[in-house]
């Protein structure tokens, strides 16, 4: 296949971007697109200029690590997918693919197509876990999980914060990521002590960092290479309803601070 | 050199017990005195970390990714083990401990092995209270399957992604201990180097991926949890970021280097489709509980799958490993998967591959029962193949996948240089000469949640250290060289990418030190490998520079190390003339292909020294004495 790409260069967090064209010549339709991307470094390197950054790890759709907007659309035009998994057979010989990095106000380019995801982070750091030392713990079968509510909660964990759900919102949202994260311990037994804390200090964390609000556009839906669904952002405002208006007073302050 | 595994005496069920009583330990209020590196955020480096600033230790954390949740631990499929024995199917701690042995072909140390069994029960236990969405029965207990090498069902699992859910798991600990400022977390930091100084391990240096920054950071023991290196192999199936660079480092400063040529080859993975491939896919091995292996009985037979009839298949792993069959262990199953192939069998259009089919499972318990195991394996293999499971048999073909070579570690897990632990992938334990499906995993969380954090404190309070800092003689004339050595690699502008040159060197340890190695092969490789190295100093293309995030530097960084370790798998697997797990020696084995081993002459662990580049390195056994097992020939027909 001949394919034109239109790749967006940014030698910086701070430099100015442009989109630059390349022409491949010679892509199979079994290579994957990271792996398209990879020869079309390869040509630039033995050129003597810099390779297209872009950040990628596992290439198993995993890792979370790789993210592009192909054509306007994150992770590309197959749906359930990361890039790394998305073929070339899904292209046509002859098209001409825009290919741009995450766009969003808590997601700074560091370079071409890699983008700072570390505000996510942060927001696990708010709350995201279950506070238990190591050790000194009961039977794991201890407590008996109905499986529904343990499929349900393996449904929101499978998040791999890659951040599409950001990158195609027009709010620039992170409630997808969130509310999957506060979903899958609302929906456990163990996630119950925190549950309330967890729910101001996320959500808290994630406004801090310069997500936009949820306006029910879908689009974090419509992206998720893991087919996360809307209703964990219901649940998050759920839970951060009820929080508030439990706990209000102490917990405020303590998102605050 | 005399090397001290430092086994506890007495019975092998109380040792460890035993041993964590004869620790010394280090005071809760003296805790913070304490600096601790950790080198890696996978499952061993963010559950030791984690656990360290639940103590009180002070700890910085390094990873090159953006996040602790991207180590390739994410990346694990099919499950853990634990001895929990929750379906009443004669499990118990005796027996992992016994499976383990036996698969790792008698080449681990009995008391490490036997510790891992027993503290895998805490392992499930500790993940599930940190939330870790296992899998359930209708009743709410956890749900259990089988895995490749194990005849009870002891393996735990959530979907198919439980090292992303146990990953995740232990990296909410970690965040948890970020948050409280105990733990100091440094991403995008690769470590180049260790610093060593009076013989003791006293920091590391690291290059900032994203400023070329080099530092030096010190602390009170190091810890390295780095992950395996079969990306020597190129195609892998391995993250395209995992190296080698810690621990060769660290070979390179002092410590031993543990059967640095045993790697796993997996049987289970998408064959490779052409020239440029990146990198190969797994398809889990649990794949194997519901899916029969096959080949045609015909040599070159082209057909269509669903043309050829029952009577024109062979089911080979089932034909010849009647009592294991389709779970035969990962290395015979790999083996056997070459044969067929090598004899013509193989199917698809390279012929390098054979058949998982699961119509017979789909059959028999119906579309949706399988789909609820393995939808999203098929999703997977579908995406990348353009086949339909559902449909047509997968096509799968044997891969690297996993190191049981390493860092030399003792009982304490701490490598032969003091104040150097190693854990995880990274170390030689454990394994012996091939590793069970689900055991990584658990060994990648007993290391780092409960054997390091009890045996770093009987170093940190049995040894009087000096405090350093990073201004140290010792830090400066290490970032020197780190930066000599980065320097070297700018300058090199000739006309082949570093890619290319690793996958050189790939084909080569595939071809002769990869399913299966004899001497003349291994005479072959040494000599290629030097080629491959000599090429990649004089020819490689190395662009951009230092003071900016370079793709390209931080690949030749890798590769350079790479083609340095290959020498010692050849130099390895060279001196071991027995086969013994994964590694099969040609000129050892039975007419029809089944591996001899010979533990008259080789019941040890090599552990060897560096002694230059180029220069052969001097081997050291430890020898492993089998008081509570006694070796026997691993027959699974
Ligand atoms: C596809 C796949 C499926 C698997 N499935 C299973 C399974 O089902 N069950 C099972 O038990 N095992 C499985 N394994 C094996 C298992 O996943 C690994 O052995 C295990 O996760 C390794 O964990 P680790 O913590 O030792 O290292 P890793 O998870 O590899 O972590 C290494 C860490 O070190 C960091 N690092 C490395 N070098 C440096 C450096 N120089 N500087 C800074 N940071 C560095 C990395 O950033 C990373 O954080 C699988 C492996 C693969 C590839
Ligand atoms: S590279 Fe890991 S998800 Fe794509």
């Amino acid at each position: 296949m001949k394919l034109t790409l239109k790749v967006w260069r940014q030698s910086g967090p701070k430099e100015k971007g442009r989109l630059v064209a390349y022409v491949l010549d010679d892509v199979s339709p079994d290579q994957s697109f990271l792996e398209m991307l990879d020869d079309l470094n390869r040509v630039l390197v033995l050129k003597g200029e810099e390779p297209v950054v872009f950040e990628h790890d596992c290439r198993e759709g995993i890792c979370g690590c790789c993210g592009l907007m192909i054509n306007g659309q994150a992770h590309g035009p197959v749906r359930g997918t990361t890039v790394c998994q998305l073929h070339m057979r899904n292209f046509k010989d002859g098209d001409t693919i825009v290919i741009e990095p995450w766009r969003a106000k808590g997601f700074p380019v560091i370079k071409d197509l890699m983008v700072d995801r570390s505000a996510f982070d942060r927001i696990i750091e708010a709350g995201g876990y279950v506070s238990v030392n190591t050790g000194g713990i009961p039977d794991a079968n201890a407590i008996p999980i109905r499986k529904e509510d343990a499929d349900l909660a393996m449904d929101a964990a499978a998040c791999i914060g890659c951040g599409a759900c950001v990158a195609s919102c027009p709010n620039a949202s992170a409630m997808l990521f969130v509310g999957a994260k506060i979903s899958q311990y609302a929906l456990l037994p163990q996630g119950q002590v925190e549950r309330v804390a967890r729910a101001l200090n996320m959500v808290a964390a994630m406004d801090r960092e310069g997500f936009g609000n949820c306006s029910n556009v879908a689009e974090c839906e419509a992206s998720c290479p893991k087919l996360i669904t809307l209703s964990n952002i219901q649940r998050m405002y759920r839970e951060h309803v009820k929080a508030s208006w439990k706990y209000a007073p102490r917990e405020a302050r303590e998102a605050a601070g | 050199m005399k090397l001290d595994s430092k086994v506890p005496g007495g019975p092998l069920e109380t040792k460890w017990q035993r041993h964590r009583f004869e620790l010394k330990r280090v005071n809760p209020a003296n805790r913070r005195k304490f600096d601790i590196i950790v080198v890696g955020t996978g499952l061993a480096g963010a559950s030791a970390a984690a656990s360290f600033g639940e103590l009180g230790y002070n700890v910085h954390v390094f990873t090159y990714h953006d996040s602790p949740r991207r180590a390739h631990s994410i990346a694990a499929q099919g499950g853990i083990n634990a001895a929990k024995n929750y379906q009443n199917d004669g499990d118990s701690v005796w027996l992992l401990f016994y499976d383990t042995i036996k698969g790792g072909d008698y080449r681990a140390r009995e008391a490490n092995v036997h510790r891992l069994a027993e503290v895998s029960v805490d392992i499930i236990d500790q993940c599930v209270a940190q939330g870790v969405p296992f899998a359930r029965d209708y009743g709410g207990l956890l749900a259990n399957r089988s895995f490749g090498g194990a005849q009870v069902s002891r393996t735990f699992y959530a979907r198919g992604q439980t090292g992303q859910q146990l990953l995740l798991g232990a990296y909410s600990a970690l965040m948890r201990q970020v948050h409280t400022g105990k733990v100091k977390l440094h991403t995008r930091h690769e470590m180049l180097d260790l610093v060593v100084i009076d013989g003791v391990a006293r920091g590391i240096v690291t290059r900032n991926l994203l400023t070329g920054a080099i530092e030096a950071h010190t602390a009170d023991a190091v810890v390295l949890a780095t992950g395996g290196y079969a990306r020597a192999y190129y195609l892998s199936t391995m993250a395209m970021a995992s190296s080698c660079t810690s621990v060769w480092r660290a070979h390179k400063r002092g410590a031993l280097f543990g059967n640095a040529s045993w790697g796993q080859i997996h049987p289970t993975c998408i064959p490779r489709h052409g020239d440029r491939q990146s990198k190969l896919t797994l398809m889990s091995e649990s794949l194997r509980n519901d899916g029969r292996v096959w080949v045609t009985k015909a040599k070159g037979d082209k057909r269509h799958p669903r043309e050829i009839t029952e009577e024109e298949r062979d089911y080979y792993l089932e034909r010849i490993y009647p009592s294991f069959g389709n779970l035969a262990p990962r290395d015979v199953s790999s083996r056997a998967a070459k044969r067929v192939c090598d004899d013509g069998h193989g199917v698809g259009p390279t012929g390098q591959a054979v058949y998982l089919d699961f119509a017979d499972a789909i059959r028999r318990d119906g579309r949706a029962v399988i789909e609820a195991k393995y939808g999203n394996l098929f999703d997977m293999y579908k995406m990348i193949t353009d086949e339909d499971p559902y449909e047509l048999p997968m096509r799968i073909y044997p891969a690297p996948h996993y190191t049981m070579g390493g860092l030399w570690v003792d009982y304490n897990l701490m490598s032969n240089v003091p104040g150097l632990f190693v854990i995880g992938e990274a170390n030689y334990s454990d394994h012996g000469a091939n590793r069970l499906g689900a055991s990584a995993l658990m060994q990648g969380l007993a290391d780092g949640y409960f054997v390091i954090p009890y045996t770093i404190a009987g170093y940190l309070a049995g040894t009087k250290l000096p405090k350093v800092k990073p201004d140290h003689d010792a830090c400066r004339a290490v970032i020197a060289e780190t930066k000599a050595h980065i320097d070297r690699l700018l300058a090199l502008k000739g006309n082949k990418t570093v890619e290319e040159i690793h996958r050189d060197l790939g084909q080569v340890l595939w071809d002769y030190c990869g399913m299966s190695r004899n001497a003349e092969g291994l005479n072959i490789a040494k000599k290629r490998i030097s080629e491959i190295r000599a090429e990649f100093w004089e020819n490689a293309k190395v662009v951009g520079r230092n003071g900016d995030l370079n793709p390209v530097l931080e690949s030749a960084l890798r590769v350079a190390e790479f083609l340095e370790l290959a020498d010692l798998m050849v130099e390895d697997a060279a001196s071991r003339t027995e086969s013994c797990g994964c590694h099969l020696r040609e000129e050892s084995q039975t007419p029809d292909g089944e591996a001899i081993r010979d533990d008259e002459n080789f019941s040890y662990v090599s552990a060897w020294e560096w002694n230059g580049v180029g220069k052969a390195p001097t081997l050291h056994k430890e020898e492993l004495k089998f008081e509570f097992v006694t070796p026997s020939v691993r027959s699974y027909k």
